[in-house]
């Protein structure tokens, strides 16, 4: 989260709270992630941002947090869908978030490069492929990836599985309910395989970030994936202006009509083990429930705009174009699932775990299938989850 | 126990007299304790043949001095013994259960149960096929170490020690690797290694020679790129993903003996700095050649210094993990034993049971090169 679009929210916070003090500190995401499990143990803050769905869930039911029902039988409780609300409940139906941002699993390009070599959005995977050749002739990376950090490719795997299976198979399979052996996890990996020779070689080895570079250096033809803004941003005004991007194309399978994607949701939790949480129960509580207003959000937005705020009755007013469009492709999708990472148990979807996995497959595609879905499973089970 | 000599402690064991533990066996009957007890070793032969020393520097520990030896050994000895023992024993602990690293350890529900060897069943068996890939991959470390960079290493300190102009100049080019940090190293060797718009010189060399026309000192070689095999395999080879692709562990591996190579030549080059000339000299009188001297006379007898480096490059591979690390978190295909314990155990992932038990693997492994060590080094001591 961007440190003075928070500082923003905070300050809004303060000004509306006289006599209340906010502290914020900011850690680096992946050290944060890292370092999860022993911070919440010991010596957490009162609140944190912390990510929804599994994620949340898998530290809940060790007893970190705090449930925050009465925040949400307040005002904000009108403010989300079921959908938002399920996201930020736990195995014990008792709420413990209150969403803050998220954003929309897109693919990313850059408008001018296409309308100068008449390239087209693509609304079937089969035009997908058409379009990726027609780039590759070109001489333009069609699909760029950077997976170093190991989650970016995940996203692929999402999108592919809730077309050709649909959300509630994924759903069930991030859960354990399903197989990783089963044909329909088979038919995703294929259908994977059949979009491998237009992806950008050498994934693993790259920052998402630089594959996004390429985007803005117009080597590279589309991307799947969030957040791109941020490397447009910096790359220069004129660069953000020639930005768009379109939701993955359907399969031409019966779970097209959903229009379902990953769409994370990032929000504020009541830490449980916090020293000062018993003396400042009343101030982090009505801070949750200044951060779960759409006005607050709105200002955070304003300020990080590759991210949308959660509320419905958050100020659009300042959104730039991208940012409406996501609001648009999220009202559009029936399903949303939060992101693997965060849909699955933490520890399948580790660095020396699914990431692992994936990163195996797209450098080696043509490996034996049944084998290697039957190692993820073996992985799976032995996990006791 | 506290009046008496320390020595004392030794059985009596009269038959043992050639060991120094059982020499002061004789002593022990001795009823004298403290300053004067310098008398008791009055019959030892060895000792009265150096008078000067024998009786005034030779005596038994006084009071004092058993406590300060007491201090400086029991201190550390505590610490050793809480800090890496208790740590080993608690880690073989946590190895055995299923823990998540909240709440109870064993007793509970999923994630708090005694889970026997399963941890181990999972890692031996490939059910985690990640440990035998790292299990691999620090086998590699330590043969390209052992066999690749120690030998330059130790070449480029034989080079050093033959009196060339501007030693000090080059022993401090090969040292300064060793100075970094191996997270700095990563990050030097990442950039020498980007493929991408922003690559490194060796994309640059490569893709240049294979599919330009190179000038060098003003001459152009328009036939570089032309090469059959030369110049396909500038073209195939530039573009490679370095430190992603399926070999990666090659070009990270290089990245560490960048600065083994280094560490190993300054510690082989202070030994023969301090060789002694005259078995040198011996050598070329009986007419030895260069190579000869080496492998015949100065290698046997840097013996002391030899273990040393094969104990440090054992332990150098077993424990390497800043560089996978810093390079991609030690995901695939940079997994090792260390970056899968880190994952594991102290990851978002919080298997703590079965992180300690890679980690209750790789301190069994480590466990033997140290006894090699420590054997060999007491065995010495006696003769």
């Amino acid at each position: 989260m961007p440190k003075q679009a928070l500082a923003a929210a905070v300050a809004a916070f303060q000004t509306a709270n006289s006599g209340v003090t906010v502290s914020i500190n900011t850690v680096d995401h992946t050290t944060f992630q890292n370092n999860i499990s022993s911070y919440l143990a010991a010596t957490p803050e009162d609140v944190i941002t912390w990510f929804s769905g599994y994620r949340m869930r898998a530290f809940v039911d060790q007893g970190l947090f705090t449930a925050i029902d009465d925040i949400w039988a307040g005002p904000i409780g009108s403010l989300y869908t079921d959908a938002v609300k399920t996201a930020c409940t736990a195995n014990d139906s008792k709420k413990y978030m209150v969403p803050f941002d998220t954003y929309a699993w897109t693919v990313y390009y850059v408008p001018s490069l296409w309308t100068k070599n008449g390239y087209t959005v693509p609304t079937t995977l089969d035009e997908l492929k058409t379009l990726a050749a027609k780039m590759q002739k070109d001489g333009i990376v069609p699909i760029g990836l950077g997976d170093k950090d190991g989650w970016p490719a995940m996203g692929h795997f999402d999108i592919i599985d809730l077309r050709e299976n649909g959300y509630q198979f994924h759903v069930d399979l991030m859960a354990g309910k399903k197989k990783w052996t089963d044909p329909g996890v088979v038919q995703v990996f294929n259908v994977w395989k059949g979009l491998l020779p237009f992806y950008q070689s050498g994934a693993a080895g790259r920052l998402w970030q630089d594959a996004a570079a390429g985007l803005v250096a117009k080597t590279t033809g589309m991307m799947l994936q969030p957040q791109v803004v941020q490397t447009f941003q910096a790359a220069g005004a004129a660069n953000l202006a020639d930005l768009d991007f379109f939701p993955w194309p359907h399969h031409g399978t019966q779970w097209d009509a959903e229009e379902a994607l990953d769409a994370p949701i990032d929000g504020f939790m009541l830490t449980a083990n916090s020293s000062t949480l018993a003396a400042d129960s009343a101030a982090a509580k009505a801070l949750l429930a200044f951060l779960g207003q759409g006005s607050t959000q709105g200002l955070y937005a304003k300020l990080s705009t590759d991210l949308i705020a959660v509320a419905n009755n958050a100020d659009q007013s300042s959104y730039t174009p991208l940012q409406k469009k996501q609001v648009t492709t999220l009202a559009a999708a029936k399903k949303l699932t939060q992101f693997m990472d965060r849909d699955t148990n933490p520890g399948f979807s580790g660095a020396n775990g699914m990431q692992g996995f994936l990163i195996d497959f797209l450098s080696n595609p043509n490996q034996d299938m049944t084998a290697f879905l039957k190692k993820i499973q073996s992985f799976w089970d032995s996990l006791g989850a | 126990m506290a009046d008496k000599p320390v020595t004392s402690a030794a059985p009596e064991q009269p038959g043992k007299s050639g060991l120094p533990g059982a020499a002061v066996t004789s002593a022990s009957g001795s009823r004298q304790a403290g300053r004067s007890g310098g008398s008791s070793f009055r019959d030892r032969a060895p000792f009265n043949r150096l008078p000067f020393i024998g009786r005034q520097r030779w005596h038994l520990l006084t009071r004092k001095d058993k406590l300060v030896l007491a201090v400086m050994v029991g201190i550390p000895l505590i610490f050793d013994l809480i800090l890496i023992w208790g740590s080993v024993l608690v880690d073989f602990f946590w190895s055995l259960t299923d823990w998540h690293g909240f709440g109870a350890m064993t007793g509970g529900g999923p994630s708090h149960q005694f889970v026997g060897l399963d941890n181990y069943t999972q890692l031996f068996s490939g059910t985690y096929p990640f440990f035998w890939t790292a299990v691999v991959h620090n086998i590699f470390w330590l043969a390209f170490l052992m066999f690749v960079a120690t030998p330059l290493g130790i070449l480029m300190a034989v080079i050093l020690d033959s009196k060339v102009k501007g030693l000090v100049i080059y022993r401090t080019v090969f040292y300064i690797p060793v100075v970094l940090s191996l997270a700095l190293i990563g990050i030097i060797w990442q950039l020498q290694y980007a493929p991408d718009s922003n690559r490194g010189w060796i994309d640059g060399v490569l893709s240049w020679l294979g599919y330009s026309h190179p000038v060098v000192f003003g001459i152009d070689i328009p036939f570089v790129k032309d090469i059959p095999l030369i110049g396909q395999w500038c073209r195939d080879v530039s573009h490679t993903d370095w430190v992603g692709g399926p070999l990666a562990i090659i070009p990270t591996v290089i990245a560490a003996s960048w600065r083994h190579v280094g560490y190993i030549t300054i510690l082989y080059l202070a030994g023969l700095q301090a060789f002694d000339p005259t078995l040198r000299e011996a050598a070329s009188i009986d007419g030895a050649n260069a190579r000869q001297t080496f492998f015949k006379v100065v290698f046997p007898v840097m013996k002391p210094i030899n273990v040393v480096i094969v104990v440090i490059t054992t332990i150098e591979a077993l424990r390497a993990f800043d560089l996978a690390y810093i390079t991609n978190g030690g995901r695939s295909p940079l997994e090792l034993l260390s970056t899968l314990i880190t994952n594991n155990a102290i990851s978002e992932s919080t298997r703590i049971g079965f992180g300690s038990a890679i980690a209750v693997v790789l301190a069994v492994v480590s466990l033997v090169p140290i006894v090699i060590f420590l054997a060999m080094t007491m065995r010495e001591e006696k003769q």
